[in-house]
Order: C-alpha cells, then sequence, then structure tokens
C-alpha cells in the first residue's frame, strides 16, 4: 500500500531545546564539524488504496490541523513515498 | 473525644456547599490531577462535577455548570504533543462554544486550565502560544513563586495585583512560546496573568507563567494552585512547613465571580 510522508519540524525562531541537546553530544562522540541540530518528526500515512489528489489534499490538511501545531512548528514535506522495489511513487507527488 | 484530636486535615470529602456554585472538572485518559482540582472546588466552597473527556451531548453536560476546570497530567501520554490529541475530545468542542469561541469575545463560561489543562487550551485555541519542552530538558518539581499580574480576570479577582503566592510546579513541556506581535499583544491587554517571580523555571518567554483570553474568562496557567489549598499539604510558607494555601484563591475567585454575576 503507498505510503505518504508528512514531515514536521520546528519553526527556525523557535528554540529546539532537544536539538540542543543532541547539538551538545555529537562532539563528545567525536562527531565534530556540524554546527547545529534541529529535531523535526516524520510521520508516514499509509494510503488504503491509490493516492489521488484529493487523498494528498485530505494528508496536507490532516498536517496542518492535527500532526503540527502551527503556532511552533512548520510541515516542511509531503510526498508520496517510493515502492518498495525503488519504483518511482504513482500518482501526483508533491 | 474528636475534640481532643489535634486538628491536622479534614480527609472526608463531603464538605459544606457554600455557594451552590456548579464547577466541572473534565477526565481525560492520563489526566492526574482531576481528584486534587475537585477537592480544590469544594475546598473553596463549591461543588464540583465530574466531566469525562468522551461526553458527546457536551452542551447539556455544561448547561447545569457555573465553570469548568481542564486539569494536569498526561493526557494520552503527552503523544504528539501535550495536548494534542485530547483538543479533538468530544467535549472540547463543548466547551470552546461555552467559553465564548476563539475570537475570545464575550463573556463565557470561565474556564480554567492547569498545565496539560493550559497546553490542552492552547491547541484548541482558546489561548495563544504553545508550549515546548522546558529549556533545561528536564521534568521539574518545585514550589514556584508567582506574581499575580491581572487580577481582573474570572479566576484571580480574590488576589491583589501584584500579589505574589507560591504553588507547586511540576512539569516537562513547560516552556510558554509565542511570537513577539502575540507577546507585545498580550502585555498590552494585561492578559499576562501570573509570572514566574525570581527564577524563570523552564525559559518561558518573559517569564510567562499564566495568560488569559482577551475576555478574561479564559485563564491558563501552567504550575498548580490546586496542590495548595489545603495546610499540611501545601508548599512551606511563613505559617509552616506544607502549611501554603496560596492556590485557593483560585478556585474562590471563581465562586465570587459566578456568585457576582448571577445577583
Amino acid at each position: 500500500m503507498p505510503t505518504i510522508v508528512v514531515d514536521v519540524m520546528p519553526k527556525p525562531e523557535i528554540l529546539d531545546p532537544q536539538g540542543k541537546a543532541i547539538a551538545g553530544a555529537l562532539p563528545r562522540l567525536g562527531f565534530t564539524g556540524f554546527a547545529a541540530v534541529r529535531q523535526g518528526k516524520r510521520f508516514e500515512l499509509t494510503v488504503d488504496g491509490e493516492v489521488t489528489d484529493e487523498v494528498l489534499a485530505h494528508a496536507r490538511e490532516a498536517a496542518e490541523q492535527l500532526l503540527s501545531n502551527p503556532v511552533i512548528e512548520d510541515v516542511v514535506n509531503v510526498e508520496v513515498l517510493p515502492d518498495a522495489a525503488g519504483h518511482p511513487a504513482e500518482g501526483p507527488t508533491a | 473525644m474528636s475534640t481532643d484530636l489535634p486538628l491536622i486535615g479534614d480527609f472526608s470529602t463531603a464538605g459544606p456547599v457554600l455557594t451552590g456554585a456548579r464547577v466541572g472538572v473534565v477526565t481525560f485518559p492520563g489526566t492526574l490531577d482531576d481528584r486534587d482540582a475537585a477537592r480544590a472546588v469544594r475546598l473553596a466552597g463549591g461543588e464540583p462535577v465530574a466531566l469525562w473527556h468522551a461526553e458527546t451531548d457536551g452542551g447539556a453536560a455544561l448547561s447545569s455548570l457555573d465553570a469548568v476546570i481542564i486539569p494536569g497530567g498526561f493526557s494520552y501520554g503527552d503523544y504528539l504533543r501535550a495536548g494534542a490529541i485530547s483538543r479533538f475530545a468530544p467535549l472540547m468542542d463543548a466547551i470552546i462554544a461555552a467559553a465564548g469561541g476563539r475570537d475570545g469575545s464575550g463573556s463565557g463560561l470561565p474556564v480554567l486550565g492547569i498545565c496539560n489543562g493550559f497546553q490542552i487550551l492552547t491547541e484548541a485555541h482558546l489561548l495563544p502560544g504553545s508550549m515546548i519542552k522546558n529549556d533545561h530538558l528536564k521534568f521539574i518539581c518545585r514550589d514556584q513563586a508567582l506574581r499575580v499580574e491581572n487580577n481582573a480576570t474570572a479566576w484571580t479577582r480574590d488576589f491583589g495585583t501584584g500579589e505574589e503566592i507560591t504553588v507547586p510546579l511540576k512539569n516537562q513541556d513547560g516552556q510558554y512560546v509565542a511570537d513577539e506581535h502575540t507577546l507585545d499583544e498580550l502585555e498590552g491587554e494585561g492578559r499576562v496573568v501570573f509570572r514566574y517571580v525570581g527564577w524563570n523555571p523552564n525559559g518561558s518567554r518573559r517569564d510567562i507563567a499564566g495568560i488569559s483570553n482577551a475576555a478574561g474568562n479564559v485563564v491558563g496557567l501552567m504550575p498548580h494552585p490546586e496542590h495548595a489549598v489545603e495546610a499540611g499539604f501545601g508548599p512551606d510558607s511563613d505559617h509552616g512547613m506544607r502549611m501554603g494555601t496560596d492556590g485557593l484563591g483560585v478556585f474562590t475567585s471563581v465562586l465570587a465571580s459566578i456568585a457576582g454575576e448571577t445577583k
């Protein structure tokens, strides 16, 4: 079944305490050269049937209404996931 | 011989109802402080009424109530975002409507959100802004000093303006954030109701601990007034260990507001 991916990130002007903590841990493990880390959320919506324009529009609506809080987060990506064989997604993409 | 016993605490739940005011207390899956909030209402002299989040006829459930409290806890385990799922509970639509809608106009039903209840009210857009994780990333539990910045709301009229109170604070996602324009608006309209004093425990913008809607009937705050309503079980105070009852004023305030309305 096709899957729609929704990526949500904290707004740039909102301090991301979790990302900051991760950024602090990286150099302790020897991973230097990363100036900052921001942590977001990825949702995978499995679609029962074909991904039509309407389904994709619903996914976008859900992303704005429930999956993200517009006060502190941005929906940065809504796209149809390529299938397991790596074929490009059928139907419309974001 | 009960008169010989030291009066440490009255554990009975059936106290006298002084005002006849009925205050609903909402329970969601994962709510923790509903019993404490109900007890605070009773100690203040009102009658607490249990409300279940899945109540589908919310209008009828609220019609006999004078105010509603959305208590603290971890509704739905804070999954997705704190308050994000509770906000869509069937009862919430009725509460939003009874409170006067999202534009904050009119004088609607007094609604108080404490901690997770505050988070639910922001997710429901009854109050502006949002809460993110504490800036130090730790759960925090302490007695916290607050300043009452606005005593004109339904929930603060028994306090003096600028009065300092101490009530427990306990949360993980307590950092209040909003854009600068919203913060300026809140400050300009006197809608910052409570501010942290002495120390900002979570990185909240402008030390904000609690805010109201424009009409002043909807108030949300992160600290817990319902845990400071009974001598022997509250924060330490000048009167002795655990003797702080500063939170009681929140609950007597709403009863006074209700009584004032019906005069």
